[in-house]
């Protein structure tokens, strides 16, 4: 009885020895939390429909644990944008910032907008024009619409 | 008459844009570090673990820093051609071993040909990041004084090295 005793004991000590041994996933939950804010707003190079956050690329592992040792080196998330972006490129942020480059990316649909506005009122003042009187049907015309609704089977 | 044409112009300037979108490939991500200094970075030299090599060391040349990895398959495709450079003697040609075993890459060079004047390791790809990597194989034309003036991203074809690669090499080399 004592030796299954000691045993069991042994064996818990080894179990809880063994899962002592097993990486902690998140070690830091705050780290982990920025983490994953900044790398939401970063596009996977490798699979770029895919956030740093959600891909399982290799270079995204890599670079998620780049983002996690300078978070805890305490650089803020403007100095890791910068770090991304400054080796990959503005296409990295899923947020494109506002520059010359990028202007017609911002710009271009209100532009687009203003276009069809500016169509879309002058096709309307035209239709309101005086001269552009409605259609008015004469006699056999009214005739041949009349006769037309009456008789859905009758082919035009 | 006039009015009508103009649906058909429009469709015509979207199709122009379309055909320009068509004949880029939304991989290619250009990058940030064209005509900046190239990062500082020190490896161990893969023939020589012992010693380090530091990108500084090519101060005052021409040199092509070419990542590579025995894992990759496209490194293949490029090699014959980096082996014809290296004969050719134009250019030094820096190999980084990018998130590599040291003994596969070693292995792969015994195996396919060594274009390298030498080769750095970067096991855990803490250099490739440095140098905006994303898709090995990729190869970076640095000028003396230590900027980089091209990258090409995927394996280095004729052409490249043809229209793009060896006449700026000339040219810096001047």
């Amino acid at each position: 009885m004592k030796f299954w005793l000691a045993l069991l004991l042994a064996l818990q000590c080894a179990l809880s020895a063994f899962a002592g041994e097993a990486p902690p996933l998140a070690e830091d939950p705050v780290v982990e939390k920025r983490l994953i804010g900044i790398s939401e707003e970063l596009r996977c190079l490798v699979c770029q429909n895919e956030s740093l956050a959600g891909s399982r690329a290799e270079l995204a592992l890599d670079l998620r644990r780049e983002i996690r040792t300078l978070i805890k080196a305490d650089k803020t998330d403007a100095e890791i944008m910068d770090f991304m972006v400054s080796r990959y490129g503005d296409y990295v942020r899923y947020r494109p910032p506002f520059n010359p480059l990028t202007w017609l990316l911002w710009l271009g649909p209100f532009v687009l907008l203003i276009i069809a506005l500016v169509v879309l009122v002058r096709m309307a003042r035209n239709s309101q024009a005086p001269g552009a009187a409605p259609p008015v049907l004469d006699a056999a015309q009214r005739a041949k619409a009349r006769s037309l609704l009456d008789d859905p089977e009758q082919p035009s | 008459m006039k009015k009508a044409l103009i649906p058909l112009g429009l469709f015509l300037v979207l199709v122009v844009f379309l055909a320009i979108g068509l004949t880029r490939d939304p991989r290619v991500v250009p990058s940030p570090l064209i005509n900046k200094d190239a990062p500082q970075f020190s490896g161990a030299i893969l023939a020589q673990p012992e010693k380090q090599f530091s990108g500084k060391d090519m101060l005052g040349q021409v040199w092509l820093l070419n990542v590579w990895a025995s894992w990759c398959a496209a490194c293949r495709q490029e090699h014959p051609l980096l082996m014809d450079l290296a004969k050719s003697k134009v250019v030094p040609l820096i190999g980084l071993d990018y998130k590599d075993v040291p003994q596969d890459g070693l292995k792969w060079l015994a195996r396919h040909g060594d274009p390298y004047q030498l080769a750095v390791i970067d096991r855990d790809g803490r250099i490739g990041i440095d140098f905006g990597v994303y898709g090995v194989p990729e190869t970076f034309v640095i000028d003396k004084a230590g900027k980089i003036r091209f990258k090409q991203i995927g394996p280095v074809t004729e052409e490249a090295l043809r229209d793009h690669i060896l006449p700026l090499v000339r040219e810096l080399q001047k």
